[in-house]
């Protein structure tokens, strides 16, 4: 018996994979240039971006800074490189930066809308991240009435005796409660918090700005402009079409037929019109529609209208959320005994919305994308600033630089919040995968 | 002693009507409906007392009136003593063009987008991305204006393809002319023509129809008729003897040769547009108005698509390809009988929606003054006649007709491709 064997017993040592498969070499091979047709596609792609980046780096960063016109740009261009085109002007958006960012606000009230953005970005903290300092929710809860009041100015009266009538609701219910019941007692707080506002705030506001005239000088509308017309228009839209697009869906989904029926039609109809006719509602009908005499603001006539165009699409939305739960989740919810409010807000929302939250955050985006359509009945967002600016004599003629700048503005903004979408996504994950 | 005695009668009290789940639900909607018809008659009432003050009661009489102003992009002929209800038409027709247009060339570009973002080839998937980032975060309105502005500014005047040294040519063997003003292109000619049949004589509904064009319709539906007729037949000898005769032939000869034929009956030819005095004259003119809006809104739009089509070829589960695979499928049969109809599912809904909202973006034509339903129905016409609440209603009313019908055909398609559930 001999001590042959055919077969190893010692394992051999790993051998390290071919160079073309790791590393750089490998990526490359497996992503770039994996086939005949996908590497002809990687040649084809380098060859445009080399052609993009060489038209775009130089018009970028070889530019005109310092110029008070597109002649003494071109000027100075031909001067420095020989060439007018091919090289960017930003001279127009040196100039003209402030009156893209504000509009015609007074320029030694620019603190104003600067401090209220600052404020938004403090108020919506607590809302967005959970790590944000909890006292922040008071500056979310003062920010509605804050708001009106840094941009507009005028009295501090008005705001703080607004703000009186939700606490004047709070009281009536609180008191009433015991006596009358619960339902009675909401419909007198309601009533009482609606007199109030319509028929009380006016004239104790006037008498007390007579008495004690705390306030800051007032801008009137036509002043505003610029993106913080758009931010105003987005935030204050989105703010407010958020809950009446919950309460819609609620409505749409209702076992009320004619609840179910409004909610239908109002959903429906402002969804099958496009916004711009909803805007030239606001600019010449609303007067029409309401009583003889009244004029209101036309930046609050065009957020009202924003806000309506909102809803109806965030009502959708919900819907969507809302059909997606499974039915177990209503019936689990009914054999609790909770009753529909109760249900709706510790088992059908939660759920509803965190389903729908990509849609929700398209739809914000849509909303504060679509703030610059009201350019077309007049207003000087920046759209409208632009087309103002290139009619001017000295940048006739101008057009890249200024739709870049407005462009990339607001792609920071469209392109944060979808970010934060999909972070927010992530957050509220509670599956394993 | 027990006596039975009945349940007690319960007798209807008001506070049941609050209190009682079975009544609480009539009280609610009865509420909701009062208040919704007060609002409503405060509306109307406000409306007509405020429209008895400016001394305009509703009236739509002016629709009959002239318009007296020109749509310079127009399918129909039409000149300025044509009525406002003309202009309107025109108007509809031109939205519905852009609209038409628009989807044509956004669902193209977004497929090809869409499915290019599934590349294996990292460099093209990240183009893609960053194309669809770009235009879907930057409003449309802006994109409509910068294409009307990059064609204004940077495209040759027509002056300057005239004279010995023109600094700008004609394209594809001097065809097309892409001047300032926009697009020429050559438009067909008939010599020996049959001319038109004009329909609702002289009213504003007024339209022609080509000879020329219904000729050609019906030769080339009778000949695409034939085809199918072979094409079944070819089925039925596949099905009986097991062996294909050809069909190429017979389809492409059926496609030319009658059609070939009547063309050169009826004289075709092609008119080049030509310069002539400042402008180009002959050829179909495209505004750049109309460029430059199916341009933005097709690249806008296009970007929304292509996220619809990678969805919905993502939300195919690899299982789905694999079995295909494993029943001995090639892989164009797997995407064409398996991926396919499966994505299609989760793609056309939102892709119509889509498409309505190509149609309602269409409204900001009146940015770049092209003359679509908003700029001559909402625009002109109302400031001149000083009509508000009857042109924005009209407006509204058309718009809404056009949504619903697309949200119906929408209906109607996720009616027929619903997975059938027990």
């Amino acid at each position: 018996m001999t001590d042959t064997s055919f077969v190893r017993h010692d394992m051999l040592p790993e051998q390290a994979p071919p160079a073309t498969s790791v590393g750089l070499l490998g990526w490359l091979r497996k992503n770039l240039f994996s086939g005949w047709v996908n590497s002809i596609l990687t040649v084809i792609s380098l060859g445009f971006i080399a052609y993009a980046l060489a038209g775009l780096l130089p018009w970028v960063f070889q530019s005109v800074w310092v110029a008070d016109s597109l002649k003494e740009c071109r000027e100075i261009m031909a001067a420095t490189w020989g060439e007018t085109h091919g090289h960017a002007c930003w001279g127009v958006i040196r100039e003209r930066w402030l009156q893209l960012m504000f509009g015609f606000y007074p320029p030694e009230m620019y603190w104003r809308p600067i401090l209220a953005f600052v404020l938004l970005l403090a108020a919506i903290a607590p809302v967005l991240f959970p790590g944000a300092p909890r006292q922040l929710l008071y500056v979310t809860a003062i920010y509605p009435f804050l708001l009106p009041w840094l941009m507009w100015g005028g009295t501090i009266w008005g705001p703080v005796l607004v703000a009186a009538g939700l606490a004047i609701g709070y009281l009536v219910h609180r008191f009433l409660k015991p006596i009358i019941g619960g339902l009675f007692a909401l419909i007198a707080a309601v009533a009482a918090a609606l007199i109030w506002w319509l028929f009380l705030v006016g004239p104790i506001s006037g008498a007390l700005s007579s008495a004690l005239p705390i306030g800051i000088e007032s801008v009137i509308s036509r002043n505003f402009g610029g993106f913080m017309l758009s931010i105003l228009i987005g935030v204050v839209a989105i703010g407010v079409s958020l809950p009446i697009g919950i309460v819609l869906a609620l409505g749409r989904q209702s076992d009320l037929l004619i609840v179910k029926a409004l909610c239908v039609g109002f959903i429906e109809f402002i969804r099958g019109v496009p916004l711009i006719t909803l805007l030239f509602v606001a600019s010449t009908l609303l007067n029409i529609f309401l009583p003889p005499g009244t004029n209101f603001d036309i930046i609050l006539r065009v957020i009202i209208m924003v806000t309506l165009f909102a809803s109806a699409y965030m009502a959708e939305v919900i819907r969507g959320g809302l059909a997606a739960l499974p039915r177990g989740q209503y019936e689990g919810a009914d054999s609790l005994g909770l009753d529909y409010w109760q249900a709706q807000r510790l088992i059908i929302m939660p759920q509803a919305l965190k389903i729908s939250i990509p849609g929700i955050v398209s739809t914000f985006i849509g909303v504060f994308k679509d703030t610059v359509l009201v350019m077309i009945i007049g207003l000087m967002d920046p759209l409208g600033l632009a087309t103002a600016i290139r009619a001017d004599a000295a940048w006739n003629g101008i057009y890249w630089e200024l739709f870049a700048f407005i462009a990339f503005l607001f792609f920071i903004f469209c392109f944060s919040m979808s970010r934060y979408s999909m972070y927010l996504e992530r957050r509220l994950r509670t599956d394993h995968s | 002693m027990t006596t039975l005695t009945d349940a007690p009668k319960v007798t209807f009290r008001l506070s049941m009507l609050i209190y009682d789940t079975r009544y609480r639900s009539m009280t609610i909607q009865v509420v909701a409906l009062m208040g919704f018809m007060l609002l409503a008659a405060w509306l109307i009432n406000n409306t007509l007392t405020n429209l008895a003050t400016l001394g305009k009661p509703i009236d739509f009489g002016f629709f009959t009136d002239p318009a007296g102003y020109d749509i310079n992009q127009r399918l129909l002929d039409y000149n300025s003593r044509d009525t406002h209800l003309r202009a309107s038409l025109l108007g509809l027709l031109n939205t519905l063009v852009v609209a038409v247009l628009g989807c044509i060339t956004a669902t193209i570009i977004g497929v090809l987008v869409g499915v290019l973002r599934l590349s294996n080839n990292w460099l093209i998937a990240r183009i893609m991305t960053v194309y669809v980032e770009m235009f879907r975060n930057v409003p449309v309105l802006l994109w409509i204006v910068l294409a009307m502005a990059i064609m204004i500014e940077s495209l040759p005047a027509p002056k300057a393809f005239r004279g010995d040294n023109a600094t700008a040519s004609m394209d594809l063997f001097d065809s097309v002319a892409v001047t300032n003003r926009g697009v020429y292109l050559p438009e067909a000619l008939f010599s020996r023509g049959l001319g038109n049949v004009h329909v609702f004589g002289d009213s504003s509904l007024r339209f022609d129809v080509s000879r020329d064009l219904m000729a050609i319709l019906i030769v080339l539906g009778a000949s695409i008729f034939a085809i199918r007729w072979n094409n079944r037949r070819a089925h039925e000898i596949q099905d009986a003897t097991g062996e294909r005769p050809t069909t190429w032939h017979f389809t492409f000869g059926l496609l030319v040769v009658p059609t070939g034929v009547l063309l050169a009956l009826l004289g075709f030819h092609f008119g080049y547009p030509e310069l002539g005095g400042y402008n180009f004259k002959g050829g179909t003119h495209l505004r750049n108005s109309l460029i430059a809006l199916w341009l933005a809104l097709s690249l806008y739009t296009a970007a929304f698509i292509a996220e619809i089509v990678r969805g919905g070829i993502l939300a195919i589960s690899q299982g789905q390809s694999e079995a295909a695979g494993a029943l001995g499928l090639r892989q164009n049969r797997i995407m064409g009988l398996v991926v396919l109809p499966q994505a299609l599912r989760v793609i056309i809904p939102p892709l119509i929606s889509n498409y309505l909202n190509l149609t309602k973006n269409s409204s900001l034509a009146i940015a770049v003054g092209y003359m679509d339903i908003t700029g001559t129905l909402g625009g002109i016409t109302m400031n001149q006649t000083g009509r508000e609440l009857e042109c924005i209603l009209l407006l509204m009313l058309v718009y809404l007709t056009i949504s619903l019908s697309i949200s119906g055909v929408m209906n109607w398609y996720n009616n027929k491709v619903k997975l059938v559930e027990r």
